[in-house]
C-alpha cells in the first residue's frame, strides 16, 4: 500500500521519538519527577495539596511539553531533513501540522494519561482529576503548536531551547489559566466547568489553525 | 508520456544572491537545458554552495531572473533534488527506512522510472546495510545511501554540492553512470565539485572571489 507524504511523515516522527535519543518519553519522565517532587517541598497538608494540585499538573506539564519542543525542527536542521522538505510538493504548513501532531502523540499524550495517576498523589478528588484530564488534553495541542512556533524560530540556532522557553512561555499564559480553572471548576467552585473549559477548546484550536503558517513562515526565512 | 522530465530549459540573468547584508555571488547568467550540466567551480568561500541554495530555493535571490521552461508550472524546487553537505538522513532509521521515507516525501505524480529503496541501496553497492541504522554506516556510506535518495525519486534537476566528499573510486564511478544515465534521460545536473565524475564535457561556472569586496569571507 503506498503510503501518502503526510502519513510517510507522522509514523516516521513517531518511530524517531520512540527510539532511543528521541525523547518520546523524557518528557513524562520530568513531569513524574516534577509533579513527585511537589508534596516533599510543600510538605503533607493535604488540603493545600489538594487545592494547588490542579495548577501544579498544569505547570509541570507545560515545562514538560517545553522540553522537547526544541528539538522538533533544530534536528532535522541540522541533518539536512528540513532543506529536503522545502523541495516536497506537499505544503510546508501541512508538513509542520503533521510533525506537531506526531510530537503531540508521542510526547503530550502520555501526560494526558499519566496526570489522574499523579492527581492522586496529590491528594486531588475524583471530579478534580478528571477535570485535569480533560483539560490538558483539550489544552495541550495550544503548548504545542505555541512550541512550535518557538521551535521554527529557534531552529537554526544552537543551544536555542532556552531561548524558546522564553519566547513562548508568555504566550502560554491564557492556556495555563483556563487550563487551571476548569480542572479547578470540575470540583465545584462559582463557574461552571464548561466555560473554562469551552474558552480552552478555542485557544487550541486558534492554535492549530494559525500556528502553522507562522512556523513554516519562520523555517523559511531560517536561512535568508 | 515523460512527464518527470519535462522541464527542458533553466535560464539564470544576473542573479545576485545576499547573505547578511553582503553580496555572496553576483552576475551569475547561464543556460541550462535538458541534458546538460553545469559545474561550479571557485576557491573555498567563493560562494558555491550559496549558489546552489538560492538555486534550489532554500536561499532568497537578491536581484536577477531564474526561469524555467516546461515542467508545467512547478516551482523549481519541486523539480529538483538536492545533496549537500548534510546528509538528510535520521541516524535512528536503517538506511532503507530513510529511502522509503524520501520516496514518499519527494515523488512526483506519473514520474518514469521509480527504483524502490532496496533497488536503489543495490546500485550504490549498499544493500546488505538496507536493515542497519544509519548511525551505524560510516560517512562514505552515508553520502553513498543520500545519493541513492536521486533514484527513488525521479527529478529533472539535480543540484548536487560536492557530491563526491567521502566516497571511494568504485563509488565514483557508479556516479558517473548515474549522471550519464541521468542526463541521457534529459535530466540536467548542476554541481559543485572538484572530482571529475564523468562532468568533462559540463559548462564550467567559475565564481569569481575578486567581485565581492575584500575581507569578505562567506
Amino acid at each position: 500500500m503506498k503510503q501518502s507524504p503526510l502519513s510517510a511523515l507522522f509514523w516516521r516522527e513517531l518511530r524517531i521519538a520512540r527510539s532511543v535519543g528521541g525523547g518520546g518519553s523524557m518528557g513524562l519522565v520530568f513531569f513524574l519527577i516534577l509533579v513527585s517532587l511537589t508534596p516533599f517541598a510543600i510538605g503533607p497538608d493535604l488540603n493545600l495539596l489538594s487545592r494547588i494540585g490542579p495548577a501544579i499538573l498544569w505547570i509541570a506539564a507545560l515545562l514538560a511539553t517545553l522540553l522537547g519542543l526544541d528539538r522538533l525542527f533544530q534536528s532535522d536542521a541540522d541533518d539536512g531533513s528540513l532543506d529536503l522538505l522545502l523541495t516536497a510538493s506537499t505544503p510546508l504548513e501541512l508538513l509542520v501540522l503533521v510533525k506537531c501532531a506526531a510530537h503531540w502523540m508521542a510526547t503530550a499524550l502520555p501526560l494526558v494519561i499519566a496526570s489522574p495517576l499523579l492527581g492522586l498523589t496529590l491528594a486531588m478528588e475524583p471530579a478534580s482529576l478528571a477535570g485535569i484530564s480533560l483539560s490538558l488534553l483539550a489544552g495541550t495541542p495550544a503548548l504545542t503548536m505555541l512550541g512550535a512556533i518557538g521551535a521554527a524560530l529557534t531552529a537554526g540556532l544552537r543551544r536555542g531551547g532556552l531561548l524558546m522557553a522564553v519566547l513562548i512561555l508568555p504566550l502560554a499564559t491564557p492556556v495555563l489559566i483556563f487550563g487551571v480553572s476548569s480542572a479547578a471548576a470540575a470540583s465545584g467552585g462559582t463557574v461552571p466547568f464548561h466555560i473554562p473549559m469551552l474558552i480552552l477548546c478555542a485557544l487550541s484550536l486558534a492554535a492549530v489553525a494559525g500556528a502553522p503558517f507562522a512556523a513554516a513562515a519562520a523555517l523559511r526565512a531560517r536561512d535568508a | 508520456m515523460n512527464q518527470s522530465h519535462a522541464l527542458t530549459c533553466l535560464f539564470a540573468r544576473a542573479l545576485r544572491v545576499d547573505r547578511g547584508g553582503r553580496v555572496i555571488v553576483r552576475n551569475i547568467t547561464f543556460d541550462l537545458c535538458a541534458g546538460e550540466a553545469l559545474v561550479a567551480l571557485g576557491r573555498n568561500g567563493a560562494g558555491k554552495s550559496t549558489l546552489l541554495r538560492a538555486i534550489a530555493g532554500f536561499l532568497p535571490i537578491s536581484d536577477g531572473e531564474l526561469s524555467h521552461d516546461g515542467g508545467s508550472d512547478t516551482p523549481l524546487p519541486e523539480l529538483c533534488h538536492y545533496v549537500g553537505h548534510a546528509d538528510g538522513l535520521k541516524s535512528a532509521l536503517t538506511a532503507a527506512e530513510n529511502l522509503e521515507f524520501w520516496a514518499r516525501m519527494l515523488a512526483r505524480r506519473s514520474s518514469s522510472e521509480v527504483l524502490s529503496p532496496l533497488q536503489a541501496l543495490e546500485r550504490v553497492n549498499l544493500k546488505r546495510l538496507a536493515d542497519f541504522p544509519v548511525a551505524y554506516l560510516s560517512a562514505g556510506q552515508k553520502r553513498r545511501v543520500a545519493l541513492a535518495r536521486l533514484f527513488v525519486a525521479p527529478r529533472p534537476l539535480w543540484i548536487l554540492d560536492e557530491p563526491a566528499t567521502a566516497l571511494d573510486v568504485a563509488s565514483q564511478e557508479v556516479l558517473s553512470e548515474a549522471f550519464a544515465r541521468h542526463r541521457g534521460a534529459g535530466g540536467m545536473i548542476i554541481a559543485a565539485t572538484h572530482a571529475p565524475l564523468g562532468l568533462t564535457d559540463a559548462a564550467v561556472l567559475q565564481l569569481d572571489a575578486a567581485v565581492r569586496a575584500p575581507g569578505g569571507n562567506g
